[in-house]
């Protein structure tokens, strides 16, 4: 088990990366916690697969460096590595039986009979195979052979890391329930570290203790899931994550004071006189009708009923502004007021989130 | 991986080379004298001469021997797809009385050996009076590109869904303009790759057409074997013929590089 | 599922009218000769199964049978496993490959004959590459007149024909596979050898059976390269069925043993490919799952 240092990592796919479009990989820093499960999460495209590549040897970054605790692997062998992988779609040895495919890490390591024998036991007992494991594994369906794919990659204890590339892609949705769970609890039993590379937000927020959010090459925030819930670091994230994602209104600010196509906003907090493109962002659970007609006049486009509660969906100035409501609330007809809680407005400046003045002056007493 | 790099590279050079040199040694003498060829021993040719080609473009009894076998290539490719289509299309969308046994049928005539058929076929077409035609080739040589060419088709037709027929019936398609219009599209590579394999086979063929043919149809492949023993061996001619008999099959290739691997794989991988 | 419809019949019409014409017609042909006897001027009478006993019994025929076991089972040891090995080893993507492929290809498109008359010049010790250098080496090297040599000509010409047929085929199995079973077999440190066997071999199973099929049959029917190259000579050494089969039947005319040897010959193709094809639509089932 290692700790995984990511030192002014970059990688281009291009021989010659001039300006920063150039890069599949922007440069990062950022250092994976022994023992902590992760979740790496973007839209495709966005790179969390060829961060992951570079973490398993697959790939060498064309700039910087990867430690695993002390130790420069930056150009080590996947072999040397001693890392495990489950990918998108099964890898199984078709004409190996369940048994062998299980063993094969073990065995190729040269590992004990009596111990491989007792340990694939284990595993094919917290997979849920142990009833088929003397089965060749071709004629198994997907579900299955993903399984094995995934007990292959715990199989070894002294592995340095697990990495998971979207591994539940093909698997049906109630066992893609079951086994996200059954990884979570392997990882509190196993204490390895895990990367879990999925665009499933529901995924990745089930899964991990922090999840790192991708887009467009970049890391763009690294928080536990309230974190990115309450105060995305970019507006990318305030959008990706949460159904829907988080109202974006463009606006001009003014100290403690924003103007929204010329409706002015109490924020609570004083924010200076930002310059740049500045949005606010609240997401749809923080806004609520208003009763004495104070906030933004909203005309009413939708509403849909999801059960545990109502989205409704508004429109101020051409802006579109979703509204979560509790399943018993009475939607006005036609237009009404919306209303922000305060403490859960964010502040953007070219997409980074900004800190209010007052807060920092506060820290800095 | 570097090193692993170099020695593929090694063990592909080596295997080219092998491939390549009996292959160079053809063009080698085909650009030699007669005199050289016999008198003295090198590994190139020491006076150059385009003399055995000129002897091949200005003699009719030789360059007509590419014609009628570009002819009856040609001519065997359009039939054997044409009626193979259809059929591939039948054995890949339908069940029906004795399909399995038609289909193996099919293929056991890709198993005759020519030398089975070739005094057979001599008396049919002699009989019909097609002896010594083109068309009298291109249908013997169906015997095996047919069965070819359906089993590569069928290969492909299976992979593309049949719901793409449904919708285009339920679309008010006719059957005819569904496999013009649409199906056929779908599987042009297929298409492509069976008229490869169709030109293939019949243009390297040597024993039908030299039985079938006589005189007006004389195939390129029969005027070799013939004239080396007339003109008591002219080792040059004879090499300026070979080397020009491969130009073509070096064509079809080029054109269809991207296309090699996964047409030798016959749609089935 | 394929629906039930006869009417799929008539799509199959030309296909059966064609092959018909060319293959059952001629085929009747044959097996009328087969029990008949002539002594010319087209009077026939019927002998039963005489020819058909005179040829399984005949010394000629099991001597053209025995060689054409040895001919197919050395050129088939030689060019699957070499068709494999090559394979391996091709380029994956870029120019090389293409270039490669294109080189590699080139063979299987030269006219049968002509392969015949490369080699046949290729050989010669006078003014042939390989047996000029051969005898300049002080081996003792003749085609022509010697049998030992003649074979090896014969069986390296066919390795020289065929084995790009193998080698195109396995590399079409292993472009499909996808990178994921390679970076899999990485992780899980598997040798070269584990990954061949368990993840390349299986999955070029399938290619390699249409292979075998292909080279079983192509060189149980083998005919224009060593009638080139040899005649079927020195001697007989080198006369395989089809080659013997052409001899009596066109060379000497015997309609009555030539359509006999035909026709056992086609079956005994027919049984062995029969045992291919059966293999391959069980593989084909089984992964079609």
């Amino acid at each position: 088990m290692a700790k995984i240092t990511l030192s002014n990592l970059a990688h281009s796919y291009l021989p010659n990366p001039q300006k920063d479009a150039d890069y599949a990989l922007k440069k990062l820093n950022h250092v994976w916690e022994d023992g902590a499960a992760y979740a790496l999460l973007g839209p495709s495209g966005c790179g969390k697969s060829t961060l992951l590549n570079i973490i398993s040897g697959l790939l060498t970054p064309s700039e910087g460096q990867i430690f695993f605790n002390e130790q420069d692997v930056t150009h080590a062998d996947t072999a040397d590595r001693n890392i495990a992988q489950v990918f998108q779609f099964p890898v199984v040895y078709d004409t190996m039986t369940v048994k062998q495919n299980l063993a094969f890490p073990l065995k190729n390591r040269g590992v004990d009979a009596q111990y491989i024998e007792a340990r694939v036991n284990e595993i094919a007992q917290m997979i849920g195979m142990q009833d088929v494991l003397n089965n060749k594994a071709q004629g198994l369906t997907a579900d299955a052979k993903q399984k094995i794919s995934l007990g292959r990659g715990m199989v070894r204890e002294d592995v340095n890391a697990i990495l998971f590339d979207e591994p539940l892609t093909v698997i049906d949705p109630h066992m893609k329930w079951e086994l996200r769970t059954q990884l979570k609890a392997l990882h509190q039993q196993l204490e390895h570290t895990m990367i879990y590379v999925t665009h499933d937000q529901t995924e990745a927020l089930t899964f991990a203790d922090k999840v790192v959010v991708m887009y467009d090459g970049k890391v763009v925030q690294i928080g536990t899931p309230k974190q990115l819930f309450e105060q995305p670091e970019h507006t990318f994230v305030g959008y990706f994550i949460g159904s829907p994602g988080m109202n974006l209104l463009p606006a001009k600010i003014e100290g403690s004071i924003a103007l929204i196509n010329g409706t002015a906003i109490e924020l609570g907090a004083d924010y200076n006189n930002p310059t740049g493109k500045v949005e606010i962002g609240v997401r749809p659970e923080f806004c609520s009708f208003s009763d004495d007609g104070s906030g933004l006049m909203v005309k009413i486009n939708r509403v849909e009923d999801v059960g545990r509660h109502k989205i409704v969906r508004t429109q101020f100035a051409g802006i579109n502004l979703n509204i979560i409501a509790p399943s018993s609330a009475r939607i006005p007809a036609d237009t009404c007021h919306v209303k922000f809680d305060l403490a859960a407005i964010n502040v953007y400046v070219d997409g980074w989130r900004i800190e209010a003045q007052q807060t920092k002056h506060e820290a800095a007493l | 991986m570097k090193k692993r790099f170099n020695k593929s590279a090694l063990i592909m050079g080596l295997y080219i080379l092998f491939l390549m040199l009996p292959i160079y040694w053809l063009i080698n003498m085909s650009l030699k004298t007669n005199n050289e060829i016999l008198g003295t021993f090198s590994l190139w040719p020491q006076n150059l001469t385009f003399a055995n080609y000129m002897v091949i473009f200005t003699d009719p009894s030789w360059y007509w021997g590419y014609i009628n076998s570009i002819i009856y290539v040609v001519m065997n490719t359009v039939i054997s797809l044409a009626v193979a289509l259809p059929a591939a299309y039948a054995f890949s969308r339908y069940n029906f009385m004795g399909d399995k046994h038609l289909f193996f049928w099919l293929l056991t005539n890709r198993m005759a050996p020519p030398a089975v058929f070739a005094l057979p076929f001599f008396q049919l077409y002699s009989s019909v009076g097609l002896f010594d035609t083109h068309i009298a080739v291109a249908l013997a040589h169906t015997l095996f590109n047919v069965p070819l060419a359906v089993w590569i088709l069928e290969g492909f037709m299976r992979g593309v869904p049949k719901e793409i027929d449904e919708t285009a019936y339920i679309d008010g398609y006719g059957f005819f303009r569904f496999f013009a219009k649409i199906f056929t599209p779908l599987i042009a590579s297929g298409i492509g790759v069976a008229a490869f394999f169709c030109f293939m086979f019949s243009w390297v063929e040597l024993l039908l057409s030299r039985t079938l043919t006589a005189v007006d149809a004389k195939s390129i492949a029969a005027t070799m074997t013939r004239t080396v023993s007339a003109s008591g061996l002219d080792w040059g001619v004879l090499s300026a013929a070979g080397v020009l008999t491969i130009i073509p099959g070096a064509l079809v290739i080029y054109f269809v590089r991207h296309h090699i691997a996964k047409g030798f794989a016959l749609g089935r991988v | 599922m394929k629906t039930v419809n006869q009417k799929a019949w008539f799509l199959v019409l030309p296909v059966l009218l064609l092959v018909g014409f060319s293959a059952v017609i001629p085929l009747m042909t044959v097996v009328n000769y087969s029990v008949q006897d002539t002594f010319g001027n087209n009077v026939f009478y019927w002998v039963g199964l005489e020819w058909f006993e005179e040829i399984l019994h005949s010394e000629r025929m099991h001597n053209a049978l025995g060689r054409q076991v040895i001919f197919t089972t050395i050129i088939m040891l030689i060019e699957i496993p070499l068709g494999i090995f090559i394979s391996l080893h091709m380029p994956q993507k870029g120019v090389w490959a293409s270039v490669c492929l294109v080189l590699i290809a080139l063979p299987l498109l030269i006219p049968w004959n002509v392969v015949g008359t490369i080699w046949q010049i290729f050989g010669r010790i006078d003014i042939g590459l390989l047996g000029y250098s051969l005898n300049a080496l002080g081996i003792d090297y003749n085609y022509v007149q010697n049998a030992t040599a003649a074979w090896i000509t014969i069986v390296i010409m066919d390795v020289w024909h065929w084995t790009s047929l193998v080698v195109l085929l396995c590399y079409a199995g292993l472009q499909s596979i996808p990178d994921a079973y390679y970076q899999a077999a990485k992780i899980d440190q598997a040798s070269r050898w584990n990954v061949f066997r368990y993840i390349e071999l299986p999955k070029m199973m399938g290619v390699l059976l249409i292979a075998s099929l292909l080279r079983f049959m192509d060189s149980f029917m083998i005919y224009t390269e060593p009638f080139v190259l040899t005649g079927g000579g020195p001697g007989n050494v080198t006369t395989f069925l089809s080659i013997d089969l052409v001899k009596m039947a066109i060379g000497q005319f015997d309609l009555g043993p030539a359509a006999a040897f035909s026709l056992i010959y086609f079956l005994t193709i027919l049984l062995i490919s029969w045992v291919f094809y059966t293999i391959m639509t069980n593989i084909d089932k089984r992964e079609g799952i």
